[in-house]
């Protein structure tokens, strides 16, 4: 299957990224070092190009009872302008993908982000849950004509704030707005995948080039520097840190417990939530410090006195703490935050401990 | 982008320098190597006096983004390694053919070993 390209890609080549393929679309890993784009986010402004994400449209009179029983949450709760990070999940309460969920702030809209390469698979599945329960909605699945990049970094407000026609300062986490970049009106949401301040812009994909010279002197960052950042901000990924096939996790198991709104309605996989919170997990998702210098990866086994407690899931040297840094799931009774572990790399055996996420403010100074 | 490749090196296929200017041979993982890795931030070495085969795989250098295994292009023992980028891994990436060497073994170059011009024609 050839990749997809988002409308930034020509704009990507110019600045020398070097490529891989994600979820279906070819995507700058990085343009330079991952470390110096790294630390370009954390100590200023850098610029992700975040097109490969799906972009549901759902609108409608009921589409806020579709999303409210398609997810754990409470969307019902949502303002227009609002944004919620929740997921999709399965009936056995197993995540399927997690998505931010905006509350359109002008129109009558939500817009569902899914992850790259999920479009598809969440549009269907909101497809066939409206008509399963006769929901009168609106689907459209706008992926391939909008773009969308996250300028993140403690800079990232002001330097957006210095090309939009609307304060964005005045944006709360977790809110968005509609506003003019240029000739161009996009929607403009306090949020991202980075840890840090900053904001994410949606707009028209054939406007791409007009918003991307606004940004011409912001460092762009690939997808070797959001896989860093996100990690050292606890952050999960889809596919690595949760897969419905090859990690299926429930939210309770996987650390993002807090998606979870029992209310009074009924939601897919309520049943197995309930039961899950009713009688604990067997296992969950922790972070791991390593106490040596070397590298857990995705599938390395992770042991306590010798005996296998669980697995990595993401691992990386922390650019910002300079420490090896993990996520992974352990037996619950493993999980405690200070219990000492060791992971299994290759033919040698490295103590870890396992530390409170975001790991930025657990083992940072 | 071009890539620095010494006159004075032979190189491999998979893309380590071996450099006979000394009394050993010195080895490393050249320009092309080291960028196409991306930011290293670890290296395993082999252990001095260690017998190895031409093909081992006797060292790890980890990216950012990659786990790569560094094969030895000489068969021998293994008669000094760079502690230094034990420590500071990123050598490799600031300094491939002088201080980001890894290891030096006692053995003759192979015939296979490729001069800088043949190498160059290889990662063009």
């Amino acid at each position: 299957m050839s990749s997809k390209q988002t409308p930034l890609y020509e704009s990507h080549c110019r600045a020398g990224a070097d490529f891989t393929d994600f979820g279906g679309w070819e995507m700058p890993v990085s343009f330079d070092s991952i470390r110096e784009e790294h630390r370009a986010v954390r100590e200023g402004v850098g610029l992700f190009d975040v097109s490969h994400m799906g972009q549901l449209a759902v609108d409608g009179p009921e589409a806020e009872t579709l999303l409210h029983r398609l997810t754990p949450s409470d969307v019902r709760g949502l303002e227009p302008g609002d944004a919620l990070y929740s997921s999709f999940l399965r009936s056995d309460g197993v995540i399927l993908d997690d998505i931010v969920v905006y509350d359109h702030p002008v129109e009558s809209e939500y817009i569902v982000v899914p992850n790259a390469g999920h479009d598809e698979a969440m549009y269907d599945r909101l497809r066939e849950h409206a008509d399963r329960w006769s929901l009168d909605v609106t689907l459209a699945n706008r992926t391939a004509e909008l773009g969308m990049i996250a300028v993140q970094g403690p800079e990232a407000v002001d330097r957006v704030d210095a090309e939009a026609d609307e304060q964005i300062d005045a944006l709360e986490p977790f809110t968005t707005t509609e506003t003019a970049i240029g000739d161009v009106e996009c929607l403009v949401a306090r949020t991202g995948y980075t840890g840090e301040d900053g904001v994410e812009i949606i707009f028209p994909g054939n406007e791409a080039t007009a918003i991307d010279r606004r940004f011409d002197d912001v460092r762009r960052c690939g997808l070797g520097a959001r896989d860093t950042l996100r990690l050292e901000a606890g952050l999960l990924l889809s596919g690595q840190d949760f897969h419905p096939e090859d990690e299926p996790h429930d939210p309770f198991e996987a650390g993002i417990g807090f998606v979870v709104d029992f209310g009074d309605e009924e939601f897919v996989g309520r049943s197995a939530l309930e039961q899950a919170r009713d009688e604990g997990v067997d296992e969950r998702i922790v972070g791991l410090r390593l106490e040596e210098r070397a590298i857990a990866r995705h599938g390395h086994r992770i042991v306590a006195d010798g005996d296998d407690v669980g697995q990595v899931t993401s691992g990386t040297m922390s650019p910002t703490l300079e420490i090896p840094i993990a996520l992974g799931y352990v037996d619950a009774g493993s999980a405690a935050s200070g219990t000492e572990l060791a992971v299994s790399i290759r033919d040698r055996t490295v103590d870890a401990t396992v530390v409170d996420t975001p790991f930025l403010e657990s083992c940072g100074e | 982008m071009t890539h620095e490749t010494p006159d004075e090196l032979r190189y491999t296929d998979s893309h380590e320098w071996i450099d006979d200017s000394g009394d050993a041979l010195r080895i490393g993982i050249t320009d092309f190597a080291q960028d196409e890795l991306g930011d290293v931030v670890f290296v395993e070495l082999p252990a001095e006096g260690e017998s190895l085969d031409s093909g081992d795989a006797c060292a790890v250098v980890e990216s950012i983004k990659a786990v790569s295994d560094i094969y030895t292009p000489v068969t021998g023992a293994v008669t000094a390694t760079n502690d230094g980028v034990l420590d500071q891994p990123e050598l490799l990436n600031t300094d491939p053919y002088g201080e980001g060497w890894l290891f030096e073994i006692d053995g003759a170059v192979p015939d296979e070993a490729l001069g800088a011009t043949d190498y160059r024609e290889q990662i063009e």
